[in-house]
């Protein structure tokens, strides 16, 4: 019983504790005026995590820690893109945070947990890994939303935004207790035997399966359990909300994918007709109230609503297709969401926010590269060939239709083109309209070239999709069984 | 004889009440926070009773994990209402309507 753990499935996650514990205590002996020393350093820690994890991938999943934690290709690939979106905001965000006396090392300490929380999440193969690496992305969370300590807005989000997610990890906790009742284990794998035996009580097992949905529709903000999503990203710091609104999705999708996909997924047959009822009123509600909106960031979250509807349909298919469809869909999702929070950024300044829709009016008057970038974004975002985003809804939409849910991918499609109105309107703004404002846009050149590279990658993608779309069907066949 | 399904009937009770709580109460933040923790509490019956009557210790971990975290969760939750406080100068629930439609 004494027997040392194989460390090595987890040298990334280890590496990474290490070097954020680092960055912390060498952060405390920096002034403000070198803070630029952090960025750098956290850049660093990010980069050689990703070193570290694409260094060697097994071909078979690896299980270590009395198989609380796995180590499988899906996971490497998830992991990867979450730390490269890390890097990426942390350079996006970097010029907004410094501008609004927010660049300090929490904002960069903080974040630094939330991605190994995700790390853990992604990794988890046991109901307590799965809960210990979720706590420590939402407590992360709640801390950076509350981060401008001086804002209303900020702290309202923030107060928000911890009673609903506190609330949603009790559903899913006592969702977990009834599963462990019923089954008599925390494992992932023996969870999912003692369902297949047929020996776990129904009543049990259904009661269970509610409470673990309920927690997971909370966690990614599928209606009707998306009620702190708008508030959290109009209320939130620009540079956090596009944290908040890219990584932790993939993480989401993770989640959903060891529980459902493979804990429960002796139950399958009962939680598709939940996430079919999910995704339908998601994709509603999340396109028709976006319609509504006056302010950009909160348009972009009930975009990301209607597009968490999309991710379900993947999902719901319980189909190893679909699975990789919903973590193919994600990685496009986060991909765009970098991209409009990016150049939402790149047009704030000190004292501004351009988060209203008429801020972006006449921008291609201002500056025509940037207005292009922000249109293959925003085309993307509405599924329009030749962005990435069509093959992302084509891919869902083909896992659910091989799953025989043909209605559903007829509702699907239509309210994808009620939601084409809301970003066409953005479109029309910056080409058609004239411009109210026209101070120069500002943005260091890494940034310029980052989001032009991030903005491209949304049509370079769509034209060749089959890379990354392979890449994860090959990490799922590996992973999943 | 107390059985499992006395516990159980206890935990699903403190668990109801608890998301009356966080539903129904207009007044105050911190009753919110001790809705919260008391969900927390009931889950934690739950997996303790669960855990004696499958004589299986894994329950019995899993509930200290649940308690170290949630008294990280109640500091940052105070952390947030005191911060909340300096800018509002407030903490009734009804008061948070900055963020809408």
């Amino acid at each position: 019983m004494s027997t040392i753990p194989n460390f090595a499935p987890a040298a990334a996650e280890i590496l990474l504790l290490a070097l954020v514990s680092l960055v912390l205590v060498i952060d405390l002996y920096i002034d403000q005026a070198r803070r630029a020393l952090t960025y750098y350093l956290s850049q660093g820690t990010v980069l050689l995590t990703v070193l570290v994890l694409v260094n060697h991938v097994n071909t078979a999943p690896v299980f270590t820690f009395s198989n609380m934690f796995v180590d499988d290709t899906l996971g490497r690939v998830l992991k990867v893109l979450v730390l490269l979106t890390v890097s990426v905001v942390f350079a996006y965000g970097r010029q907004y945070a410094e501008e609004r006396d927010m660049l300090k090392g929490e904002f960069f300490s903080l974040i630094l947990f939330a991605t190994l929380g995700m790390m853990v999440l992604i990794s988890a193969n046991h109901f307590l890994t799965l809960y210990l690496g979720l706590e420590l992305l939402a407590l992360a969370q709640y801390a950076l939303v509350a981060l401008q300590r001086d804002s209303a807005r900020a702290t309202e989000a923030a107060m928000k935004y911890f009673v609903l997610g506190a609330l949603a990890s009790g559903l899913l906790l006592y969702g977990m207790s009834m599963i462990y009742g019923g089954t008599g284990s925390l494992n992932l794998q023996e969870v999912a035997q003692g369902l297949a035996s047929g020996r776990v009580d129904h009543v049990v097992a259904s009661v269970g399966l509610v409470f673990i949905v309920a927690g997971l529709a909370f966690k990614l903000g599928v209606v009707p359990f998306h009620m702190w999503i708008p508030d959290v990203y109009e209320g939130a710091p620009t540079a956090v909300t596009l944290f908040i609104g890219s990584a932790p999705k993939i993480a989401g999708v993770a989640f959903f994918v060891r529980m459902l996909g493979e804990g429960l997924a002796p139950l399958a047959h009962d939680w598709q007709q939940m996430l079919v009822l999910l995704a339908v009123v998601s994709m509603a509600l999340g396109n028709i109230t976006a319609i509504a909106q006056t302010n950009l960031k909160r348009m972009l979250a009930y975009s990301t609503i209607s597009h968490m509807g999309f991710v379900l349909l993947g999902i719901l298919a319980a189909t190893q297709q679909g699975y990789a469809a919903a973590t193919f869909y994600i990685s496009t999702y986060t991909l765009m969401a970098l991209g409009a929070f990016g150049v939402m950024l790149l047009l704030s300044r000190a004292g501004f926010e351009a988060e209203q829709l008429n801020d972006y009016k006449g921008l291609n008057k201002r500056n025509p590269w940037f207005a292009l970038i922000m249109l293959l974004v925003m085309i993307s975002m509405a599924g329009i060939p030749p962005s990435v985003g069509f093959f992302a809804k084509l891919s869902v939409l083909r896992a659910a239709l091989d799953a025989g849910y043909t209605w559903l991918v007829v509702v699907a499609v239509l309210l994808s083109l009620i939601g084409a109105f809301y970003y066409l309107r953005v479109i029309k703004l910056m080409y058609m309209d004239e411009p109210e404002d026209t101070s120069p846009i500002g943005g260091d050149l890494d940034v310029r070239v980052l989001l032009s590279v991030n903005g491209l990658a949304v049509l370079l993608f769509g034209i060749l999709p089959q890379p990354l779309l392979s890449l994860f069907n090959h990490a799922v066949v590996q992973s999943l069984r | 004889m107390i059985t499992l399904s006395h516990y159980l009937v206890l935990a699903a009770l403190l668990f109801a009440l608890a998301v009356v709580g966080v539903f129904l109460n207009r007044k105050n933040v911190i009753v919110l926070l001790m809705a919260v923790e008391l969900m927390l509490l009931a889950v934690n019956l739950n997996f303790v009773a669960f855990s004696h009557y499958l004589h299986d210790t894994a329950g019995q971990i899993f509930v200290f994990f649940i308690l170290t975290v949630a008294a990280a969760e109640s500091a940052i939750g105070l952390a947030i209402l005191v911060v909340l406080f300096r800018n509002l100068s407030t903490i009734n629930v009804d008061d948070l309507n900055s963020l809408k439609d």
